[in-house]
């Protein structure tokens, strides 16, 4: 078990809202062992950030978090002081944020904000640090890492600030990176090297990566496990051959027919679009989330909460109570309802 | 940064050379000055004699020139009540004005920032309803009716500090606490507005999430950011307190710069007058400078291009 990082059970969100709470995370479970990079997929709004923040315990200051068990290296990081959880937050674990842009402080050098993250939490002369700062800076991919270091944000593009927040994160050599969707704000070219470079360092450092994205065909390449959320619940995990070969719950199947597949998408054929909206999740919703967009919907649908169940034998869990029919018929009932 | 100090320095140049048109231009909106000298019942080779005298008889364009190649020389002209060079007087009562403006405007900053930080941190907090109330009755009250209630509680009821006077610190409290609580109001609001925006951006998530203690967070990360608007606004601030100073000094009857222009307008002493308008914007100029300096330093986008 020394080579689980990260676990997180039951994990729930919830937040103050003019109309009541919402209940934005709902029981969350998935965990993540050193090596293995998890991605978190989903539309937006279905609380996959807010699963990233919690798990920091960065939460909107009127956000609150419960969960059964939420432990780091396999102590509790959930209940715990304020100054246990900055002791490991960008220390054992660290967060890339989704603007780069914004994410860098105006007022100070890059090398002062690199700097800053190793000797909050380590004994070490600012020279070293600089040193390392320099040095992570070229393995993130900035040439003349020296004059960079001097420079601040706003003579920064994007796609280089957010080599330097990946640059910044691996500081102190965490054990486990949270990325929410690191590259939503970059130009698409540098989006995949952006990611490429995620994957690349999590094998050199032997991390654990959590990735929240939206680009379905890089978590096929690099994803150990998938965890697909929907409206605040994970409606499907697997590893990333279970999830995308066979996908067992029709919003797992309605989001990879959004994808065209060079080769396959004919030209000027329409993408799949999945109709409908995402619930609101102030209140209580009763039975499954997705009842209402789904084109398999029966009434035992609604009637009670669907449990997350795993297929025979293997890890590849589902929230569907049609699961295993709708795989045995192909997905094939759509058209006779239809 | 030099570069961006020397345009600044060029435009407070062109400022106070406006400034001093304006001033010396005043002169003559208020009348004929050499009517005003006279007098009332003045006969009219008197009103020529002094108007020779003072060269009133010139145009107005080589006037200007000729006091404006005197001032940069020192020489603001005789007073006419005093009957002594205007640039001693000016000089003399020069820096306890100064003196008041530091206490005043420190007083103020001292206490609109902490204030501002901790109604931003608490929002809506007891802290917070404190602090709005402070800035609304700051806000509210005319100078002089603070400053006379400061004189009748501490100084008449109280006898905690002496009325009047500049013979002691003591005598700076209350006058101080008058002006500067002027400033507080707006600098208060700004900075409070300030953090709360700066406290809610990406870069301060990025901070926390590096594991930082929360008063580097608060001092290093949030402040320095929130404040530098706070700088341009205290500057201006300081400008309105000096104007406020006039009030404040007749009413502690403190012998500065105030003092004196309610003694020039009173004696209808013109170069005094245009004298000490003139020194009084050229002082905000430079504050407006300084504060410029401050903000470059503060931050990086407008040092660095």
């Amino acid at each position: 078990m020394s080579d689980r990082i990260l676990t997180v059970e039951g994990l729930e969100v919830s937040l103050p809202v003019p109309t009541g709470t919402l209940n934005a995370v709902q029981g969350v479970s998935f965990h993540v062992d050193r090596g293995e990079t998890v991605c978190i997929v989903g539309e937006s709004g279905c609380g996959k950030s807010l699963t990233a923040l919690a798990i920091m315990d960065l939460l909107p200051k009127r956000g609150r978090r419960v969960a059964r068990e939420l432990s780091l290296l396999g102590d509790p990081i959930v209940g715990v002081p304020e100054a246990t959880m900055s002791d490991l937050r960008g220390n054992r674990m660290a967060m890339i944020f989704q603007e780069p842009m914004t994410s860098l402080n105006p007022a100070y050098t890059i090398g002062n904000q690199l700097e800053e993250a190793l000797l909050r939490h380590r004994k070490v002369p600012r020279a070293k640090a600089r040193e390392r700062a320099v040095h992570l800076l070229e393995r993130v991919g900035i040439t003349a890492a020296d004059q960079r270091l001097r420079q601040y944000p706003h003579q920064l593009s994007g796609g280089l600030r957010q080599r330097v927040m990946i640059a910044m994160a691996l500081m102190t050599g965490p054990d486990l990176i949270i990325a929410d969707e690191p590259t939503t704000a970059l130009d698409v070219t540098i989006q995949a090297q952006i990611l490429h470079l995620l994957a690349e360092l999590q094998r050199e450092f032997h991390m654990g990566l959590v990735l929240i994205t939206h680009d379905l065909g890089v978590v096929a390449r690099i994803a150990t496990r998938v965890v697909v959320m929907y409206a605040g619940q994970v409606v499907e995990t697997g590893t990333a051959t279970e999830v995308f070969g066979a996908p067992r719950h029709p919003y797992t199947r309605g989001l990879l027919d959004c994808i065209p597949i060079p080769g396959k998408t004919k030209r000027g054929e329409r993408l799949g679009t999945i109709p409908g909206m995402v619930p609101s999740l102030v209140g209580h919703i009763q039975g499954c989330h997705f009842a209402g967009r789904c084109p398999f919907t029966i009434d035992a649908c609604t009637e009670a909460d669907v449990p997350l169940t795993a297929a025979a034998g293997s890890a590849h869990e589902v929230r569907c109570i049609r699961a295993d029919e709708l795989m045995r018929s192909g997905f094939q009932i759509v058209e006779s309802v239809a | 940064m030099a570069i961006y100090a020397l345009k600044r320095f060029g435009v407070a140049i062109l400022v106070a050379l406006t400034v001093s048109m304006i001033t010396f231009s005043m002169v003559y909106i208020s009348g004929d000055p050499a009517i005003t000298i006279a007098g009332e019942g003045a006969r009219i080779e008197d009103i020529e004699n002094i108007r020779r005298y003072y060269g009133f008889d010139r145009p107005i364009i080589v006037q200007y020139f000729d006091w404006l190649w005197h001032a940069v020389q020192g020489d603001l002209g005789r007073s006419y009540g005093l009957r002594q060079p205007v640039a001693d007087v000016i000089f003399e009562r020069l820096p306890t004005t100064m003196l008041l403006g530091a206490c005043a405007i420190t007083f103020g900053l001292t206490l609109a920032i902490p204030l501002g930080v901790l109604a931003a941190v608490k929002p809506n907090s007891i802290f917070d309803r404190a602090a709005l109330t402070l800035a609304v009755v700051g806000q509210a009250m005319p100078t002089f009716w603070f400053g006379l209630t400061l004189i009748l509680v501490f100084g008449v009821m109280l006898r905690w500090l002496p009325i009047t006077g500049q013979d002691s610190w003591w005598n700076f409290v209350m006058p101080a606490v008058a002006l500067g609580y002027n400033v507080a109001p707006a600098v208060m609001r700004l900075t409070r507005a300030g953090m709360l925006e700066v406290l809610g951006s990406d870069y301060i998530r990025t901070a926390r999430a590096k594991g930082l203690r929360p008063m580097t967070v608060l001092f290093k990360h949030a402040l320095r950011n929130a404040v530098i608007p706070v700088v341009a606004l205290a500057a201006v601030q300081f400008g309105f307190m000096l104007g406020g100073s006039i009030v404040i000094e007749t009413i502690f009857q403190i012998n500065g710069l105030g003092y004196l222009a309610w003694e020039s307008i009173q004696r209808k002493d013109l170069p005094m007058m245009q004298a000490i308008v003139l020194i009084l914007s050229i002082i905000y100029v430079v504050i407006t400078f300084l504060a410029d300096m401050l903000n470059a330093f503060l931050d990086p986008r407008i040092r660095v291009t």
